[in-house]
């Protein structure tokens, strides 16, 4: 047992000393902190303001266009020919052009720019004519625009699980995201490190080492110090990417609190005092709504129970890996060189490759009988119980029991057979041996 | 006394019989010679003292005990195959490996500098394995096998793949532990180094043992009552000087002096023979010629006599 824990000591030293796994583990949180920074920072950052004179021939739109940092509206009243072909010695950036015949089919509206003005300034202008025009239209056939704001309507469909006679909320999104995230990183952590104790092994049997180790121990011992080694660098590696992202993020608002506010409403400066009021109680309409969305969000996550669905992953997580990583040993044992695992790499790679297909299946059909019976079989229940987990109704305890049992007998069996091919296997050198070979060396 | 000893041991793989009831003695104190051609079992019989493979039939005994996992902290062997981890530091790697023999840590680093000094690559110990000379991954891999005092030292060819100094050597260092009270038994093919470290060998050809025992009494059994005789100023130097004694199978003439070799007839002793000789003249060199461990080594594995051989 003392000897088990050298190996282990050994093979968890000497990769996390490697530059790679440093420079992957310091990578890996900026890369994903920058996921998260980055697009709430540019979206904040202040490009340069851009000009853009509006020659407005139908006068429906004086003031409607609002100023924001990123953009000024002007109005001017020149020909479009003279404006548009001296924009930058009046210094706009682009020029407005919405002729009388805009109000009616076919609506054109032309702008002319000396640079390319972007897809999104596009969108916003072509929104604000659009519902101004509407507006327009809809008092030309006498409508008025408080009767058509009490017509329409807003549907949110809140969804609810009954449960012992109790209604509790489901919040499906966050749920679908959790278990593809579970799921993912179940897969990857899997064949991430089970490919590093392949490498480990056939390292060792190509320097021949592997003699001088197992006449000290047993060949068990050490493959299992190897498995136990390389899981301790994921979860390591795991837990530093989870801490270093949290603490970049962290320290990052920390010094810069103005630019990471989330939910700050975007200013509209009114610069037009004509704006009526209707319009105001418009805008701050539309940002309640979004802003009740996200307070929706925060009540969903706040119900995801993430002390449980962490314990199971971790079990998922660990297991799934050491179920596949002693197979992986033993195809590391069998060949001599990278190159010929390709052939007993495909058997093991399938069932993992199933679970990660199956998962958009299984994440829209969470307690269905495939959603079941591929969380109980142990080749496939890592990846899939986890995309599980997080949906409301929970999975039921005995189903998680029952696949947590498959998983560990599964675990033992791989690993009672991996092992048997790897004490043959790392003594033999030469040819790469056959699936038949293989079967053989388990009887021995 | 015996320190090691295998009883009737058998092992087959999938599609041959690698050990065929094997049995050898090692007496303790001794350097023990396992011979025998390639793909003969040796290896085979050396990973099962290991105990990295098990026997299908058979009895092992280390100083009388069943062989148990226990043992293999008294026992430090260098496999034919050497190989070290290659990105692993010197120190580090030796420092590992001793500890998997069971040594502590701190008693391993002092063992541990002493032999690096002693074999002038201290420099080396911070060293990754793969910026050393494979001599010097030779020496390091000697210092790895011998740093935990094993009272048992199995050694896969030894002398395979060092240089004539590294080689000269190594045999010093396996005289001095066997010195020191240390059992060894090493499998070989160099014959002469055989004759001058083993005191028994076992040779084994096609999974059995063919032959075993002391080397000196094996050499003896297999002597054929051949001698090397040198006259001086014989009167003539002709292959019928001796007659009726034996039978002439070489004659040379260099200078005034004739030598002879010369395989005696049944019950003709070699007093006979000096009497002879000296009446020819006068007799400068006597001796009687044993077949070499390579002559008798061949000739067990071929089938062909040892005479058959000599007289060739």
């Amino acid at each position: 047992m003392k000897k088990i824990l050298i190996i282990i000591r050994r093979e968890y030293l000497s990769r996390v000393q490697k530059k790679s796994f440093i420079v992957m583990t310091i990578l890996g949180p900026i890369l994903m902190a920058a996921l998260f920074v980055v697009p709430v920072y540019l979206a904040n950052v202040s490009d340069q303001q851009k000009r853009i004179a509006v020659l407005d021939e139908t006068g429906l739109f004086h003031g409607k266009f609002p100023n924001t940092s990123k953009v000024v509206f002007e109005n001017i009243y020149l020909p479009y020919n003279e404006a548009s072909e001296n924009l930058e010695e009046l210094g706009y950036d682009a020029v407005l052009y919405i002729p009388e015949s805009a109000v009616n089919p076919p609506y054109s509206v032309k702008m002319s720019s000396v640079k390319d003005m972007g897809f999104s300034m596009t969108a916003t202008i072509e929104n604000i004519i659009k519902r101004e025009l509407e507006a327009h239209r809809l008092s030309l056939s006498g409508i008025d625009k408080e009767i058509l704001k009490d017509i329409s309507v807003d549907v949110k469909v809140n969804t609810f699980i009954m449960r012992e006679g109790k209604e509790e909320r489901s919040f499906s999104e966050i749920s679908y995201a959790l278990g593809l995230l579970g799921g993912i990183l179940i897969y990857m952590f899997i064949f991430l490190y089970g490919s590093q104790v392949m490498r480990g092994v056939i390292e060792e049997k190509t320097n021949r080492i592997v003699e001088v180790i197992v006449s000290s121990i047993k060949p068990f011992q050490l493959m299992l110090g190897k498995i136990l080694g390389v899981a301790l660098v994921g979860l390591t590696q795991f837990v530093l990417w989870i801490g270093l992202t949290a603490l970049i993020v962290f320290s990052l608002q920390q010094a810069n609190p103005e630019k990471f506010k989330y939910k700050e409403p975007p200013k509209i400066t009114v610069e037009n005092k004509g704006l009526s009021q209707t319009d105001i109680q418009q805008q701050q309409d539309a940002l309640k709504i979004s802003e009740s969305q996200s307070n929706q969000l925060l009540e969903g996550i706040s119900h995801i129970q993430f002390w449980n669905i962490l314990v199971v992953f971790m079990f998922f997580f660990l297991f799934g890996y050491l179920l596949y990583a002693s197979l992986f040993a033993a195809i590391g044992s069998a060949v001599d060189n990278d190159a010929d695992t390709q052939q007993f790499m495909l058997p093991v790679t399938v069932p993992l490759i199933l679970a990660l297909v199956s998962l958009n299946f299984v994440l829209n059909n969470p307690d269905g009988p495939v959603s079941f019976w591929l969380s109980m079989i142990p080749f496939t229940s890592p990846i899939v119980m986890m995309a599980r987990i997080p949906f409301n109704p929970p999975v039921p305890l005995w189903e998680i029991g029952l696949s947590m049992f498959f998983l560990v007998v599964g675990f033992i069996l791989t690993t009672w057979i991996a092992a048997r091919i790897y004490r043959t296997g790392i003594l033999m050198y030469g040819k790469k041996p056959t699936f038949r070979e293989l079967f053989k060396w388990i009887k021995y | 006394m015996i320190y090691f000893e295998a009883l009737d041991v058998s092992k087959s793989f999938a599609n041959h019989k690698a050990l065929d009831n094997v049995s050898i003695q090692v007496q303790e104190k001794s350097i023990f010679g396992l011979l025998g051609p390639n793909g003969a079992g040796k290896t085979t019989l050396i990973r099962i003292i290991n105990q990295i493979i098990g026997p299908d039939s058979g009895q092992l005994f280390l100083k009388g005990e069943p062989l148990h996992t226990g043992h293999t902290e008294d026992i430090g062997y260098l496999p034919e195959e050497r190989g070290l981890y290659k990105k692993m530091k010197v120190g580090e790697q030796a420092l590992y490996l001793a500890q998997l023999k069971g040594m502590k840590k701190d008693v391993a680093y002092k063992r541990l500098r002493e032999w690096f000094l002693r074999f002038g690559i201290e420099d080396w110990w911070g060293r990754r394995v793969d910026e050393l000379s494979k001599g010097m991954q030779q020496k390091v891999q000697f210092i790895i096998t011998v740093i935990h005092e094993p009272k048992l030292l199995i050694f896969d060819e030894p002398f395979s793949g060092f240089d004539p100094i590294n080689a000269e050597m190594l045999k010093e260092e396996i005289l001095n532990l066997k010195a020191a009270g240390a059992t060894i038994i090493f499998s070989t093919h160099n014959m002469a180094s055989v004759e001058e470290l083993c005191d028994d060998i076992a040779l084994i050809n096609k999974s059995r043992v063919i032959l075993s025992g002391n080397v000196q009494d094996i050499k003896k059994q297999y002597g054929s009552d051949l001698y090397q005789i040198k006259i001086r100023n014989a009167g003539e130097c002709s292959a019928d000087v001796f007659g009726r004694l034996g039978n002439m199978l070489e004659m040379q003439r260099n200078d005034d002096t004739c030598s002879f070799k010369i395989v005696l007839n049944q019950g003709v002793s070699s007093n006979e023979l000096i009497r002879e000789a000296m009446n020819i003249g006068q007799l400068t060199g006597f001796e009687e010629i044993f077949p070499s461990m390579n002559e008798i080594f061949i000739s067990k594995v071929t089938g062909n006599s040892i005479q058959k051989m000599i007289r060739k």
